[in-house]
């Protein structure tokens, strides 16, 4: 710690900090803008001047850019100085002589930073009586929009989109007062984290399209703290919705996890909830037809159906732990689902088992950043889960942190640091069978299929742990990587392993997990960390249950009366042929769910579901952690959470069979909200105790008043549905949370991390209010932690015992076949995830499915795959370099609904040259 | 003549009412005369039927007993103060021949007693509320009338003195050659200020000052009961006023005009004095209503006593 | 005591004096065209909506009463919808006050009552004028940056042609 005078003020702030962190960690208000906490200083903007004075006999001074200058031992710091005030203000006038007189019909006002920081800044009266100069906008793609006259060149965008990000299609074009920060030509923005710029960006250059369509000013919008459930990463968001509609997702900063950056697929996938695909009232199948139906109706129904025997539940990956609770709360212990196929299972659990069990870290996205040498082992994580692939790229500048750091350069210095780290290698060593995003940054990139990257993986870990089993086979260019990859591995303080289940390869994550359990005999800090494919795999994992495949069986043998699916879309997990048994064999289908997916139709009973942004559940992320999402839209009268329908259909069985046969300490009926559902959830299951710490209950009250979820300025109360009703409605309520709709309640900088639910501070109004809310900036907040962790390297108590329980299964090296191929699935950021492809932006960004092969096979324009229970399905055709022999990728689910991983293919060239009957079913399904 | 204090006990209440009712409605116009606007005057000719359409609106209006409130005492108030002065005009000799009691022997003790007894419904309604500012003005009313009401006893001694009698009657007919307005104009204007407080009427309504106490005593009235004190006070001023014409203006007494003309001629001028002041004066603080009751009005009625029971002892000496 | 004479008769004299109320409505009274009555929405002098959406007009008003929603059309900002609950206005001039291209403005015309409340919710149709009310003159598009139909990059005014990236001249 160390002390300086600010103002006559006595400030004690961090060391290795500039001056303007430590300005704003004491609270004080310092105008900038080309520093950003996460991209560090470059002193572009000149607006953080503050007085510097020698001594206390300096009546002079001198002017220094905060963000340029260390905070030091004893510092006299002015920021109330005359001179200093006057150069802001000249700085930012200089800034407003090309501004547009835009702000009205600009996006950003009422949260841009550009007018915080003018108000800051003191410039109110515009003297400059001459042109200004323009701009030609880009078209940058469904997310972006473009409006170049606003700049003000703070050069933040290219930085984060370059250098934090890794993209290479942002730039700056031009010079001197013209400078341009566009593409070379028009065109999408490739990036998987463009839409950062938005909220980077601090005026309104870079502004989100999507939200333009729905456009409303922050202050109108409702906001909850939020989950992104579009990935296993767990990223927290602000919904933000008004009139009953989600309009936009923003980022929500949590210090461990995603810190100041969500991914596209989070930000701009939340579509499905206002998409004509809702289900927004009960459904019962006469006539072979879905009508609508009240809802006392429908539960009369399902207490006829009750009756035709036992009841089944298919649980689902992207459902909310109390949810899934529910429905295993409401039938038998054997005859409740995960909704995953056997193969998923078996990887979630191993998933599960393999992260508890880590004798060493389970590094959170943060403590990735600062991993010093990383093994990427058979997964794209670039796509399926993008957030962590950013943490990973921000490792990868480890070593020219070291050479800063041997430079006595501080870290914080962005330009420099990154000159010296231009000539620095990264520790990064990337292990899969298609190219991936973070390839350009390794320091090898290997190619392998599945089963040969897990070999690979072994035979690392043999390097590392003699005792470890020996990989028959090796050829000796593998075990020349492997002992290359094994030696920076254990040179490393930090070392970090990630693999996942992108492929369905048991072997590659126990050769992950082996090479970190290796690793621990180094450095207790050596991580591990497994990609889950849906937002609460990991919940489902630890909850247990039955594959789908049990089900069936089950179903076939007639043990089913009626089958109620929540939450769940089977044709993405099953064949065909399965769906068509399945729907044969269970008499009664019952399907909860928020969109209609495919077997709406066939479902005998539909009710609909609230989804994220409509109720309050717990989600549990790959690497452990509980979070709970909330609500910021109150849906009409019968779309309810999926755990309350799950209790409505309890409550509508039959007495005589009373409670079902589960646990007699689950009050399925009694639940009168969500804080009851997770103490039974954590009773019943001791592995879920902890979650009810992820936030505070529905009785928390801040100054003994609930949390306010607009904000205090919100506009139309009187009039926003006077068109319904002239009378003054009361604001609607919810029992599940602790926060009230409206804007009356409590709001702080210090309230509970987890039940922020937006960003704001007098004086600030952009999302840069942050720096308000946080113990110091980049830290936790003020607030404390949102969510908790269920297992971490913090519990790692006796793990070390704890030995994997058999001998991994070494799998054969893959010979290519000349017949067949090895198809893999592509992974996506865009048209992979389920969700996010009802979202129309989203789906403008997929591509359509073609078939990438090797640069060795021969190229046909077309060719036809002949898949297991689908039949022919005819595809474009493009090389992918890099790929190996024998192996093809293609994007999984837009070519068939369900398809399983990997699979041996025959393919053949198109017989009819042209027509593309298979892409379509594709979609279709 | 039998027959004719018999339908006076019902008429002269009647036409009393009538006419606080159109006193609202005079008020009204007069406030509007004197402040350069026009007053009510849409509904009837002139807007006469203001007060008809007000009345209406009043009796429509809903019959609201705050429930926190002592309920008998907060209905028994407002008729405590309509009977009290009702019945007061049971002495007031209007023309020679009628009134219901005009010849009555006590008649003035009568009234001050009736007065006396118009506190409560003040101070009741203000208690029964059970609400502060209710409360406030019931108290600040108590204190007021009460310190009032004994200088405006002492004030009407001289006038009993000259006349020799408490029967009003009598007095009007002593004042056959001169008005005691002239004899005892000390006492006059002690009596109208005592008057004004009495009915608490502006500038000495403090009982319901309403920057302060929102309305006073009654606060929570509402409905026709609110309607009941409203009248009850316009009724006081006629009551005051017919006293004032009665003792210092020679009453019916008058040239050429009946009686009853000259009667009521008298009081309109008093009742239009009532107004005039509302319209020019402001408001005194509270303590400077109390140190003007004790500290001048009590002293200058005393003197009044005395000097009138000096003089008429001299000349019943001399 | 003198005084309380004076005033008593100073203001008795006031009943010969002229009235200063207006006898609305048979007299109609004189109102100033800055009179804040009911609110319209005006047009630009080329006949387009004013109103942007920008949504101040709503945040500015002190009884909550506006509400819209911004919908886009070549780059011009309208209202999808406007509404105004007059049955809540308080005729403050707050959002006349608040609105940067003065398309909100308050007219001198205030019989507006209705026996019913709903009638008194007026919607964009209700409060869209033919004209450009008080300010003849001002078109917003014509100061702000952003291109419109008609009006391309840099042809605002005050504003140089846009800037040709290829040339590095100074």
């Amino acid at each position: 710690m160390i002390t300086f005078q600010l103002d006559g003020q006595s400030c004690s702030t961090r060391t290795d900090i500039n001056l303007l962190q430590a300005c704003l960690e004491a609270g004080a208000n310092l105008p900038y803008f080309c520093w950003h906490p996460e991209l560090g200083s470059v002193g572009a903007c000149r607006q953080c001047a503050v007085k510097q004075f020698s001594g206390p006999e300096d009546k002079t001074g001198r002017i220094v850019m905060a963000c340029m200058t260390p905070a030091t031992e004893g510092a006299l710091i002015s920021i109330d100085d005359a001179e200093a005030k006057e150069f802001r203000e000249g700085v930012i006038e200089w800034m407003m002589v090309n501004h547009p007189h835009d702000c009205p019909v600009c996006p950003e006002g009422g949260e841009c930073h550009l007018q915080d920081m003018t108000v800051m800044a003191g410039h109110n009266t515009r003297r400059y009586r001459f042109t200004k100069r323009t701009h030609r906008n880009q078209d940058l793609g469904p997310f972006i929009k473009h409006e170049m006259n606003r700049c003000i060149a703070c050069y933040r965008c290219v930085r984060f989109y370059r250098d934090y990000a890794g993209g290479d299609d942002l730039a700056v074009l031009g010079a001197h007062d013209n400078v341009y920060f566009g593409r070379a030509e028009d065109g999408t923005l490739e990036n998987a984290f463009s839409g950062n710029l938005v909220e980077l960006c601090p005026t309104g250059v870079f502004t989100d399209k999507p939200f333009s369509e729905t456009y409303t000013r922050k202050w109108d919008l409702r906001g909850a703290p939020s989950v992104c459930v579009h990935c296993a990463v767990g990223c927290n968001t602000f919904v933000n919705a008004r009139e009953e509609k989600v309009r936009r997702l923003l980022n929500r900063y949590n210090d461990e996890v995603n810190r100041y950056v969500l991914c596209d697929r989070g930000r701009f996938g939340h579509g499905f909830v206002n998409a004509a695909s809702r289900l927004n009232t009960p459904l019962c199948l006469s006539d072979e037809q879905p009508t609508p139906v009240p809802t006392q109706a429908a539960m009369a129904q399902f207490a006829r159906m009750a009756a035709s025997g036992p009841i089944a539940g298919i649980a689902s990956s992207r459902a909310s732990l109390e949810t899934c609770f529910s429905l295993r709360s409401l039938v038998d212990p054997d005859l409740f689902s995960t909704g995953q196929t056997q193969q998923e299972q078996t990887c979630t659990e191993l998933a599960y088992a393999l992260l508890r069990d880590h004798p060493g870290a389970i590094p959170t996205l943060h403590e990735m950043e600062s991993a010093d040498a990383v093994l990427i082992l058979g997964e794209d994580a670039s796509a399926t889960a993008p957030r962590l692939a950013l943490a990973v790229r921000q490792s990868g500048r480890q070593n020219a942190f070291l050479a800063a750091d041997a430079a006595k350069v501080p870290r914080w210095m962005d330009a420099a640091v990154r000159t010296i780290g231009s000539e620095t290698l990264s520790s990064l060593f990337v292990v899969s069978p298609a190219p991936t995003d973070l390839d350009g940054i390794a320091r090898d990139a290997i190619r392998a299929v599945p089963d040969n990257a897990a070999r690979l993986g072994f035979a690392i870990w043999h390097e590392l742990d003699p005792t470890a089993p020996t990989v028959p086979d090796l050829k000796e260019t593998e075990a020349e990587q492997a002992n290359r990859i094994a030696t920076v591995l254990a040179a490393a303080k930090k070392p970090l392993v990630v693999s996942g289940m992108q492929y369905g390869s048991i072997a590659l994550m126990q050769a992950a997990a082996g090479i970190a359990r290796a690793l621990t005999r180094n450095t207790s800090e050596a991580g591990l960390s497994l990609v889950l494919p849906d937002c609460n795999s990991m919940g489902l994992a630890m909850m247990g249950g039955a594959p789908l495949e049990t089900i069936i069986a089950r179903a076939k043998a007639g043990a089913i009366g009626t089958l109620i699916i929540i939450e769940n879309d089977l044709t993405r997990r099953l064949d065909p042929p399965e769906i068509v048994d399945l729907l044969e064999a269970v008499p009664n289908i019952v399907l909860i769910d928020h969109t209609a997916t495919p077997l709406w139709q066939n479902a005998n009973l539909v009710l609909p579901a609230a989804t994220f942004s409509e109720d309050t559940g717990t989600l549990i992320s790959q690497e452990g952690r509980a979070q709970r999402f909330f609500p910021a839209v109150f849906p009409p009268a019968p779309i309810q959470a999926s755990w309350r329908w799950v209790q409505d259909l309890a409550r509508a069985l039959p007495s005589k069979q009373g409670t079902p046969a589960s646990p007699a300490s689950t009050n399925l009926s009694e639940w009168k909200n969500l804080d009851e559902v997770i103490a039974d959830l954590g009773k019943e299951l001791p592995v879920f105790a902890k979650i009810i710490n992820a936030a505070p209950d529905a009785s928390y009250r801040l100054n003994g008043q609930k949390l306010r979820s607009q904000t205090y300025r919100a506009s139309g109360r009187t009039v926003i549905r006077s068109y319904i009703s002239v009378r003054d409605q009361p604001p609607p309520t919810n029992s599940d949370t602790p926060f009230s709709s409206s804007m009356e309640g409590a709001y702080r900088t210090d309230m509970p991390a987890a039940l922020v639910p937006h960003l704001h501070a007098p004086a600030w109004n952009s999302v840069q209010a942050l720096n308000r809310f946080q113990q110091e900036i980049g830290g936790p907040l003020r607030g404390g932690e949102a969510g908790i962790r269920l297992f971490s390297s913090a519990t790692a108590e006796g793990k070390d015992s704890v030995q994997p329980s058999s001998a991994p299964d070494i799998p054969p090296p893959f010979i290519p076949q000349p017949d067949t191929v090895l198809l893999l699935p592509e992974a996506r950021l865009f048209g992979g995830e389920e969700l996010s492809m009802f979202s129309p932006p989203l789906a403008a960004r997929a591509p359509p499915p073609d078939l990438r092969l090797p640069t060795s096979a021969a190229l046909q324009p077309r060719m036809t795959l002949h898949l297991k229970g689908y039949g022919p399905k005819t595809l474009p055709v493009r090389h992918l370099a890099g790929l190996p022999d024998g192996v093809a990728l293609c994007p999984p689910h837009m070519v068939a609904a369900a398809f399983r991983f990997p699979q041996i293919v025959r393919l053949t060239p198109d017989p009819a040259e042209g027509e593309g009957e298979g892409e379509g079913e594709g979609e279709e399904t | 003549m039998s027959h004719l204090p018999l339908l006076a006990i019902f008429l002269i209440p009647a036409i009393i009412l009538a006419l606080a009712t159109l006193l609202t409605w005079v008020e009204r116009r007069l406030l509007g005369l004197w402040q350069d606007r026009h007053g009510p005057n849409r509904v009837g000719p002139g807007g006469l039927f203001q007060a008809v359409a007000d009345g209406i609106k009043i009796l429509f209006k809903q019959d609201w007993i705050p429930p926190f409130a002592d309920k008998t005492v907060f209905v028994l108030a407002p008729s405590i103060g309509m009977m009290t002065v009702l019945l007061s005009f049971a002495a007031i000799p209007f023309t020679p021949l009628s009134g219901i009691a005009g010849t009555l022997n006590i008649g003035l003790l009568f009234i001050l007693g009736m007065m006396g007894l118009g506190v409560y419904a003040v101070v009741l309604a203000g208690w029964a509320s059970n609400s502060k500012y209710a409360l406030l003005g019931g108290m600040r009313a108590a204190a007021q009338m009460i310190s009032y009401e004994v200088f405006m006893g002492l004030s009407l001694l001289g006038v009993v003195m000259i006349a020799g009698s408490f029967n009003l009657h009598d007095i009007v007919t002593a004042q056959t050659h001169c008005w005691f307005i002239l004899p005892q104009c000390l006492g006059f204007f002690i009596f109208l200020l005592a008057g004004i407080a009495e009915t608490h009427r502006l500038p000495f309504d403090l009982p319901e000052g309403e920057n302060e106490l929102g309305a006073g005593f009654h606060t929570e009235y509402s409905g026709m009961k609110f309607g009941m004190f409203f009248i009850a006070e316009y009724a006081g001023i006629i009551l005051i006023s017919s006293l004032v014409t009665t003792l210092y203006l020679g009453g019916w007494l008058g040239p050429v005009l009946p009686a009853v003309v000259w009667f009521v001629l008298k009081t309109s001028g008093v009742v239009i004095f009532f107004i005039l002041l509302r319209a020019a004066l402001p408001r005194p603080r509270y303590d400077q209503l109390m140190a003007l009751g004790w500290k001048i009005l009590l002293p200058l009625s005393l003197l009044n006593v005395t000097a009138t029971g000096t003089v008429l002892m001299l000349r019943a000496a001399g | 005591m003198l005084n309380t004479v004076r005033t008593l008769f100073l203001t008795f004299l006031h009943a010969f004096q002229a009235r200063a109320t207006v006898q609305y409505p048979e007299e109609q009274p004189y109102l100033p065209s800055r009179y804040r009555g009911r609110i319209i929405l005006s047009r630009d002098p080329d006949g387009m909506e004013r109103c942007v959406a920008c949504n101040l007009c709503a945040v500015a008003c002190p009884v909550d009463c506006i509400s819209l929603q911004k919908t886009e059309e070549n780059g011009r900002w309208y209202p999808e919808f406007f509404r105004i609950n007059f049955s809540r206005c308080i005729f403050c001039g707050f959002c006349e006050e608040a609105c940067p291209t003065y398309a909100i403005q308050l007219t001198p015309d205030f019989e507006m009552s209705e026996y019913a409340r709903p009638n008194l919710v007026y919607e964009k149709e209700d409060l869209l004028i033919n004209g450009t009310g008080k300010y003849p003159d001002y078109s917003f598009y014509h100061v702000a940056g952003i291109s419109i139909p008609g009006k391309d990059r840099g042809k605002a005014e005050r504003e140089r042609p846009p800037v040709d990236l290829h040339t590095l001249l100074p």
